[in-house]
């Protein structure tokens, strides 16, 4: 992680800002712990750790130390009570830190102050100036602005004057304000009280609680602020684990429905879903729950996102949390998924791991350090419904809802799959996470005729126009394919019923082409005989016209002939002009 | 009443850790005298170390309280720590007396 002030404060933001200017703060470098107290330690005082054996108390100091030496220029002094300079050494070598390198810098000073009961015999008053002159000198030889006193308690053990002990201990906590250093002194959880000998009496400042909770055998490391004199916090209990960089403490609080929406659509790697998300696939930056009962191929949905994801160039992060990686990689060749170059590019991580390997929000803490390390555009969890079996529902149901909300404040698409018992309501999860879900995907068997077959719907998709159609999807060895819709009397029509019903719509379709052509030809006679009878008549018409034409001719002919002969006939009897001519 | 210890004729190296002229440290410096002198005259060493001029001996020597008293000889090395008012306990500390 980077610098803490770079991190952006996910808590009570306006107030801490002027608040922190305040108080001087001394960064951790402690992944998560800077956000929480919103900038770190307060600066010359006093921090008190406490918790029970074997919560990371020591681990704490140590790391806030190390990284003060090497990312903020402070260095440091250990005073160890319990383990000795060489234990602490090969301690934190396991965790990823050199402190013998550190050590020989002259960045960090340890002092393993051994403190014996039995080997000592009080006589009368002393006090415990010896171990101010040994802090002191640590202090001055190695320039430090930061103590580690762990664990302060080992003294109550070895000094039987209580009374002398707590006035030296207030003196110790003056003193070191006195210096500027920031402490942290670690005790041990105590019954009814932080610590057992009440050191929180002392230290006033801030008070870190540490818890190591098992709970039906998964432990979770809880950490909480119970006090920050001065400045805002964080105040819920924040799980945080311990690894091989150290320990991480995961942020929470960030519950604030503000994250961005993106109007950019990216594909779910199968063309035909993308068409029943309106066309166009998923929202970038959106959740989406894929559901379904055992076999129905919510994996391979998910495997054919991650290829798509890949395939566009982006990172995705797949957890799978029932197959290994090389059983995820060769099933999903068998599909004609191979997402082994993917892995090979970088582009791929396959993070495998038994839900109940960790306390469910040890499993959050673990993936928002994946997803901060891989910075990842794809998220994908195959499946959720495992992770309930490492918290009870609720503690599930809240993890998700963090996790969904961290996600998309990260505007990274995220796919939950989630495996649905048998015989339970489909559109119901287990883990109450529907409302959270922006698309959601359910797939489903059909029983049919005596065949198993699996369908697909769009249960919801916020947002854009989805297909409310359930689709038979088949799983082959090029992948996913949505068949054509065949919605017989008793609903969808899958497998073999469907392949029925598509003969039996291609036969009818042929006898219907058939039918067409023979009305066509029928047509086509019927026209020809009708043209025919046109010609017919017409050329009945065409003779009946000549008929006439010659009977008129005839006529006239007669007529001029009778004309003639009138006239002649006149000349003959010798009538006169006027009455030819009247005539 | 003063039971010598037959079995460490051997000489006694004692060192007394103190810090500064503090009244406690000039009592301790007092004490010791007085019991070496009654229990172990002329068989004992004791060498007096002002951790304010030599603080490095603290840690190599592994002193918290002050004063210290730390039998260096005979072994095995035991620590007295306090201003060795109490006598009784100083005698038993040091081995001179078995505990009652």
């Amino acid at each position: 992680m980077g610098k803490p002030e770079a991190l952006p404060s996910r808590t009570k933001a306006p107030r801490g800002e002027a608040q922190r200017a305040a108080l001087p703060k001394a960064p951790t470098g402690i992944s998560g712990l800077d956000e929480i107290t919103l900038g770190g330690l307060p600066r010359g005082r006093p921090t008190l750790v406490c918790g029970a054996a074997g919560c990371g108390k020591t681990l704490l100091a140590m790391e806030f130390l190390l990284r003060g030496a090497e990312q903020f220029g402070e260095h440091g002094v250990f005073m160890a009570f319990e383990e000795t300079e060489q234990d602490l050494v090969q301690n934190v070598r396991s965790l990823g830190f050199d402190l013998d390198k550190m050590i020989a810098e002259n960045k960090i000073s340890v002092d393993y102050v051994r403190v014996e009961r039995t080997e000592i015999e009080e006589t009368g008053e002393y006090d415990l100036e010896g171990l101010f002159l040994r802090l002191g000198l640590a202090i001055d030889a190695v320039g430090a602005k930061r103590v580690v006193l762990d664990t302060l308690e080992t003294l109550f053990g070895g000094f039987t004057n209580q009374a002398l002990l707590r006035s030296e201990l207030r003196r110790l906590f003056r003193w070191l304000k006195d210096k500027g250093v920031t402490a942290i002194i670690t005790g041990e959880r105590g019954e009814g009280q932080l610590t057992r000998q009440g050191l929180e009496e002392y230290v006033s400042d801030c008070v870190i609680l540490l818890d190591h909770r098992v709970r039906e055998q998964v432990s979770t490391r809880r950490l909480r602020i119970v006090k920050y004199r001065g400045s805002t916090h964080g105040t819920n209990e924040y799980p945080f684990l311990i690894d091989e960089n150290g320990i991480h403490v995961l942020p929470l609080t960030s519950l604030q429905l503000n994250h961005g929406a993106s109007t950019e659509r990216i594909s779910s790697g199968i063309p035909q879903l993308d068409s029943m998300l309106g066309g166009e696939g998923y929202y970038r930056g959106s959740s989406v729950l894929v559901s379904g009962t055992a076999g129905t191929g919510k994996t391979s949905l998910s495997a054919h996102f991650a290829n798509a994801t890949c395939a566009r160039g982006e990172r995705c992060l797949y957890l799978a949390f029932e197959e290994s990686p090389a059983q995820l990689v060769r099933n999903m060749k068998s599909i004609g998924v191979d997402l082994s170059p993917w892995i090979k590019k970088g582009l791929l991580r396959l993070e495998a791991s038994r839900p109940t390997l960790l306390g469910i929000e040890a499993h959050l803490a673990v993936i928002h350090k994946m997803v901060n390390e891989f910075q990842p555009q794809v998220v994908l969890l195959d499946p959720i419904s495992n992770l309930s079996a490492a918290g009870s529902g609720a503690e599930a149901e809240a993890m998700l809802l963090r996790l969904i909300d961290f996600l998309k404040s990260r505007q990274i698409t995220a796919m939950f799959v989630h495996l649905t018992s048998g015989g339970s309501n489909w559109e119901k999860t287990d883990v109450g996470v529907s409302s959270l879900i922006d698309t959601w995907i359910l797939l489903r068997d059909i029983e049919l005729a005596g065949e198993r077959n699996r369908g697909i719907y769009v249960l919801k998709s916020r947002g854009m126009k989805h297909s409310n159609q359930i689709r038979e999807f088949l799983i082959t060895p090029e992948g996913i394919r949505l068949e054509e819709v065949y919605v017989g009397p008793e609903g969808v029509l899958t497998g073999s019923m469907r392949a029925a019903q598509e003969d039996r719509e291609k036969a009818a379709a042929m006898a219907r082409a058939q039918e067409i052509e023979r009305k066509q030809r029928e047509l086509a006679r019927k026209r020809a005989a009708l043209e025919a009878q046109i010609a017919a008549l017409r050329a009945e018409f065409e003779a009946v016209a000549e008929e006439s034409k010659v009977v008129t001719e005839q006529d006239r002919a007669r007529e001029q002939q009778l004309s003639e002969n009138r006239n002649a006939a006149a000349i003959r009897r010798g009538a006169d002009a006027a009455k030819r001519n009247r005539k | 009443m003063s039971a010598r210890n037959p079995h460490n004729p051997e000489k006694w190296e004692l060192r007394l850790y103190t810090a500064g002229q503090t009244p406690k440290s000039l009592a301790a410096i007092k004490n010791l005298k007085k019991v070496c002198e009654e229990h172990l005259a002329g068989r004992y060493e004791i060498e007096v170390i002002d951790l304010l001029k030599n603080p490095r001996l603290a840690k190599d020597d592994q002193i918290v309280a002050i004063p210290t008293l730390v039998r260096k000889l005979p072994d095995p090395v035991r620590k007295i720590i306090g201003d060795l008012s109490d006598t009784e306990r100083a005698l038993v500390g040091l081995q001179l007396r078995q505990q009652s």
